[in-house]
C-alpha cells in the first residue's frame, strides 16, 4: 500500500505536502466540551439503565399511572423545546454580531428554562406531599435520581446563562464570549435531547406499563 | 502501514493543509435549519403524547414501541438541527467521540437489562403481595 502511495505522489514537478506537526482542530475548546457532554451522556445512560431495571418495582406503592401528570409534562416539554429554539435564535443573532438582540433572545431562553425548573420543582413537591417521595420504592428512587439530575443540569445551565449575559452585557461579543456561548449552546441543546429520552421512556412508557 | 490511510486523509483534507490560515467558522446553523428542527421536534413530541393520552391504540406494547421509536427519531432531529452534528464537524472527531459513547451506552443499557432480567428470573419467587404486608408478616 505504501508503494502505491509513493509512486502516485512522487513525480516530476509534483507538490508534496508534509504535516510538520500533529494535526489538531481549530476549535479545541468546542471539541473538548463535546467530549465532556459525551461523559455526561454516560452519567445519564447509567441513570436510565437504573430506571429501566427498577421502573417496575413499586413495593406496593404508587405506580407511574397514579403519580405522573401528563398534562403538566406536556407543558414542561414545550417549555424546554421553546427554550432550545430561542437559544438557537440567540446564536443566529450572535453570528450577525447584534448584541442587544442576542441578549434579548438569551433572556427569553433563560425564562423558559426557569419555567421548566419551576414546574418540575412543583411536580416533585406534589409527589412528595402525596407520599410518593424517593424513599417510597425503587421505582421512585430511580425516577427522582434521573429526573432531578436532569433538573440540576438545567439549573446550572441557567446560572451559566445569567453569568454569560452579564459578560456579554459588560464586554460585548468578544471572541471569548462567543466561544463560551457556543459551549453553552451545546449544553443547552444536549439537555433538551436528554429530556426527549426522559419524557418518552420514563413518563409515557412508564404510564403504559 | 496501519497509519497510511489516516495520513492520506489529513493530507487531502484542505482544513489540515491550511489549518492555521483560514480558520473555518464554527457552525451556528441557519434560521431555516432551526425552524425545520423545531417543527419536526414539535410533531415528534405531539404524536407520542397523543398516542398515550388519547389511548389511541389497543395494544400497550405497540404504543410503547412507537413512543420509543419516535423518541429515537426526535433525538436524531435534535442532533442534526440543533447540535449541528455531521461527519465534518471538528474534522470528524465529534462524530467519533459520539459513536464511541453510543457503543458504551449500548453496552451499559443492554448489559444492565440483560443481567438484571436474568437475576430476576432466577430469583426465588415470592407470593404476590405488597412489601408492607410482607414486613408485617
Amino acid at each position: 500500500m505504501s508503494e502505491t502511495t509513493a509512486s502516485g505522489a512522487v513525480g516530476p514537478g509534483a507538490s508534496i505536502f508534509y504535516a510538520t506537526e500533529e494535526p489538531h482542530p481549530d476549535n479545541g475548546t468546542l471539541l473538548g466540551f463535546w467530549i465532556y457532554l459525551m461523559s455526561d451522556c454516560l452519567i445519564f445512560a447509567v441513570l436510565f439503565a437504573c430506571y429501566a431495571v427498577y421502573g417496575g418495582s413499586y413495593a406496593g406503592g404508587p405506580t407511574p399511572g397514579e403519580v405522573f401528570d401528563l398534562h403538566g409534562l406536556a407543558l414542561n416539554t414545550a417549555m424546554l423545546l421553546f427554550s432550545s429554539i430561542t437559544y438557537g435564535f440567540a446564536m443566529l443573532e450572535m453570528a450577525q454580531r447584534r448584541r442587544t438582540r442576542t441578549l434579548a433572545w438569551l433572556a427569553v431562553a433563560g425564562l423558559f428554562a426557569v419555567a421548566f425548573v419551576g414546574f418540575e420543582v412543583n411536580e416533585f413537591a406534589h409527589m412528595i406531599a402525596e407520599g410518593a417521595g424517593p424513599w417510597r420504592s425503587a421505582f421512585l428512587s430511580s425516577f427522582f435520581a434521573l429526573v432531578a439530575t436532569h433538573g440540576l443540569h438545567v439549573t446550572s445551565g441557567i446560572i451559566w446563562l445569567a453569568t454569560l449575559m452579564i459578560q456579554v452585557g459588560r464586554y460585548g461579543l468578544t471572541a471569548e464570549n462567543e466561544r463560551r456561548l457556543s459551549c453553552l449552546s451545546m449544553f443547552w441543546h444536549f439537555l433538551d435531547l436528554v429530556w426527549v429520552g426522559v419524557f418518552s421512556f420514563v413518563y409515557l412508557v412508564g404510564v403504559l406499563r | 502501514m496501519s497509519g497510511a490511510p489516516e495520513d492520506q486523509g489529513y493530507q487531502s483534507d484542505p482544513r489540515y493543509l491550511h489549518s492555521h490560515e483560514g480558520t473555518p467558522e464554527p457552525e451556528h446553523g441557519t434560521l431555516r435549519g432551526y425552524l425545520t428542527g423545531f417543527v419536526l421536534a414539535a410533531i415528534l413530541t405531539v404524536i407520542p403524547f397523543w398516542l398515550v393520552m388519547g389511548d389511541v391504540l389497543d395494544s400497550a406494547a405497540v404504543t410503547t414501541l412507537l413512543v420509543l421509536g419516535l423518541g429515537a427519531v426526535q433525538i436524531v432531529v435534535h442532533m442534526v438541527y440543533f447540535l449541528h452534528m455531521n461527519s465534518r464537524s471538528e474534522g470528524g472527531w465529534n462524530l467519533m467521540a459520539m459513536l464511541f459513547t453510543l457503543i458504551i451506552v449500548g453496552v451499559t443499557l443492554a448489559g444492565a437489562l440483560w443481567v438484571m432480567h436474568n437475576m430476576n428470573a432466577n430469583m426465588m419467587h415470592l407470593p404476590p403481595m405488597g412489601a408492607e404486608e410482607m414486613l408485617h408478616r
